[in-house]
């Protein structure tokens, strides 16, 4: 009897030591699912989501106040990779893709202000004073911060046109009978 | 010749009846032409032209951006007429930047780089950047900058290089006529380009139900011991790259490799013929051979055509159509894709235009999967096309992927064999445009990435630097105000 107590006393010393090592040892700093959250996030920081950035943003998911559609650049494919990964079931039938877009200044619009060009985060604004500003449009990453910015409306996003070389073949239309 | 077998393949009917035996015709000059910037991969030509500009014929129009990318040169004489946005020749049937030539019906030539007196003693780099300057691109459908692969000497050991007669797509006789009608040419071409590439012997492969193009090939050859041609087994697709270097070598390139990798570069035969043109009359790349045929087009043809020439031209001199085609088919119905419209113009990708007629097309109801196994069979890259069309219905592309749909080169056996008349290669072809497009956007991702973080930096020392000549006003300030009160 007093054998099996001294066991049982002795395990539970030996264990409660062991985890109490552990738990101070293997601490974890951030939140691992935040950590992988923001892995899959595409880390440009525009703030389309309307968090600061991307850091922010997989913060906001992680503690579940966000929803898996907030990252327009992500589109459904990272909508349905989020659901996946924070094991909730996302209905995205009728989530709608807004396609790529990119800044396009308007010539007639823009008298060369500047303000625009800090707010581009990939430096892909070009201009100087009093002379018309261009947008590079394959660094733009459709954040449309700059829009927000010009004092005269000049810059407007837009669709980023499907060409030759990036037109895909479609999927085929399922089979009409297909049971 | 030692010929080494191959997995899969099949024996579609041919066809090449109705246009192997027509000798190649040229097309009277057209009025107009459209030179897209795009005929090639790589990147978009850039126009030196303006509207209003006249141009003799072989004169530059557009200039290639950077090397992966290619040159293109006025067909004819005239006038631009424009510089406009005209209807592709492509399955999409989107429109793209195109040069629009009114000709002045001189046809005159404008000043050529000087022919390369003596290619074999001159350095290769010489005969490169010829083929370069030339706009030729790959003849055989793949519309590869030339100068690129017979670049790859300098980063590959090769010493083979094979010239692909093979023209294994049913219907299509431009290159069958063209060996047979300019074997010296393609002889003394491959010559060069083995010279370019430093590849000591010469492959030249051709399917065996072309014996007439093989005769006039050897007999091209004779004086030469570096060549050897020799025919290959007549099954779809022995044409690809890959399969026909493991054909005539017993090499395996490993899929998403390249074949110069195991010392083989090939070309087509009608690149073969642009290169001597190219350096023993500086000619460049303006005109193309194209096969006419299909059973609703009223006389079929081989036509030696400007690049640029609407098809409506091809056909209108054929004869038009006997009866309404039921489809119109840019290239063979193999790997061929619909023709849009037909104002499109010849580019210098296009070997064929099929109409085709009703009777010559199987009414294919699609049924569900068998799971019969002859598209596993079929398939030349010992793929699963009934797993990957299963995942890909599903939307499940990244299964797709695992099971290597991107190894597919999309030349349609398994969709052509299928009892169930699944268009299993438009699944493949739908999944690998998806799988590139979320590819290229990852590439775009990391880019945005560095630069907004390097941008981030950037902003802070900005940032500190500003505070920090605030703070030394302050100090600059500071005693200043301590004199006002000492004074
Ligand atoms: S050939 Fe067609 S029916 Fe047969 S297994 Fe393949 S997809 Fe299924
Ligand atoms: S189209 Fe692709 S999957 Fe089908 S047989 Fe050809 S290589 Fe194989």
């Amino acid at each position: 009897m007093l054998t099996a107590v001294m066991i049982l006393a002795g395990m539970g010393l030996l264990m409660g030591g062991l985890l109490g090592f552990a738990s101070q040892r293997l601490a974890v700093e951030e939140n691992p699912v935040e950590v992988e959250i923001q892995a899959m996030l595409p880390g440009s920081q525009c703030g389309q989501c309307g968090y600061v950035g991307c850091g922010q943003a997989a913060a906001a998911l992680a503690r579940g106040e966000a929803t898996v559609t907030l990252c327009p650049p992500g589109g459904k494919a990272l909508a349905e990779a989020l659901a996946k990964k924070l094991g909730i079931e996302a209905d995205l039938s009728d989530h709608e893709e807004k396609g790529p877009e990119y800044a396009f200044i308007r010539a007639d619009l823009c008298y060369g202000c500047t303000r625009c060009i800090p707010e581009c985060n990939v430096d892909a604004i070009i201009g100087a004073t009093k002379q018309m500003h261009d947008v590079i449009a394959e660094l733009c990453h459709g954040c449309a911060k700059c829009v927000e910015v010009c004092p005269t409306v000049a810059i407007e996003m837009r669709p980023v046109p499907t060409t030759v070389t990036s037109w895909h073949w479609p999927k085929p239309e399922p089979l009409a009978a297909a049971h | 010749m030692k010929i080494f077998d191959l997995p899969g393949g099949v024996h579609p009917a041919y066809r090449k009846e109705q246009s192997s035996e027509l000798a190649i015709r040229p097309l009277p000059l057209p009025k107009r032409l459209y030179i897209p910037l795009q005929q090639h991969v790589g990147a978009l030509s850039v126009p030196i032209v303006a509207v209003g500009d006249t141009v003799a014929k072989g004169q530059v129009l557009c200039v290639r951006q950077g090397s992966f990318s290619a040159t293109q040169h006025a067909p004819t004489s005239g006038r631009i007429a424009a510089i406009e946005s005209f209807v592709a020749p492509h399955a999409s049937g989107l429109a793209q930047d195109t040069i629009v030539i009114e000709s002045d019906g001189q046809d005159a030539w404008g000043e050529l780089p000087a022919p390369i007196a003596d290619p074999f003693s001159v350095d290769p780099a010489e005969i490169i950047e010829r083929v370069a300057i030339s706009g030729i691109v790959g003849l055989g459908g793949a519309i590869f900058p030339a100068a690129i692969k017979l670049n790859m000497g300098q980063q590959y050991k090769l010493d083979t290089l094979l010239i692909n007669g093979a023209e294994c797509e049913p219907y299509l006789t431009c290159d069958d006529r063209l060996m047979r009608e300019y074997a010296a040419e393609v002889i003394d071409g491959a010559r060069l380009m083995a010279r370019a590439l430093g590849a000591r012997r010469i492959i030249v492969a051709v399917e065996e139900n072309k014996p007439q193009a093989i005769a006039s090939l050897k007999a091209a050859a004779q004086a030469h011991e570096e060549i050897r041609v020799t025919g290959v087994p007549i099954r779809y697709p022995v044409g690809y790259a890959q399969h026909l270097t493991k054909m005539v070598t017993g090499r395996e390139t490993p899929a998403e490799h390249r074949n110069a990798e195991v010392g083989v570069v090939t070309h087509n035969v009608a690149t073969a013929r642009a290169v001597h043109q190219a350096v023993r009359f500086g000619r460049p790349l303006i005109s193309r051979i194209v096969t006419v045929t299909g059973g609703a087009i009223r006389q079929a043809a081989n036509l030696d055509v400007l690049i640029g020439t609407p098809v409506s031209d091809l056909v209108e001199f054929c004869g038009g159509f006997s009866e309404t085609p039921k489809q119109l088919v840019l290239g063979g119905p193999m790997m061929g894709q619909p023709l849009p419209d037909l104002a499109v113009p010849i580019v210098k990708g296009s070997a064929g235009i099929l109409a085709m007629s009703a009777a010559e097309l199987v009414e294919s109801r699609e049924r569900p999967c068998i799971r019969c196994g002859s598209c596993v069979d079929v398939c030349p890259c010992g793929l699963s096309p009934m797993e990957m069309a299963a995942f890909i219905r599903k939307d499940k592309l990244d299964a797709a992927d695992k099971i290597f749909v991107g190894d597919c080169i999309g030349c349609g056996s398994c969709s052509w064999v299928c009892p169930s008349y699944i268009p299993l290669v438009q699944y493949f072809n739908y999944a690998n445009g998806v799988l590139g497009d979320q590819a290229r956007q990852r590439r775009k991702n990391d880019r945005v990435k560095t630069l907004s973080e390097a941008h981030a930096v950037r902003a802070e020392q900005a940032e500190k630097a500003r505070q920090a000549a605030r703070a030394g006003k302050t100090a600059a300030a500071a005693p200043q105000s301590t004199n006002e009160v000492q004074a």
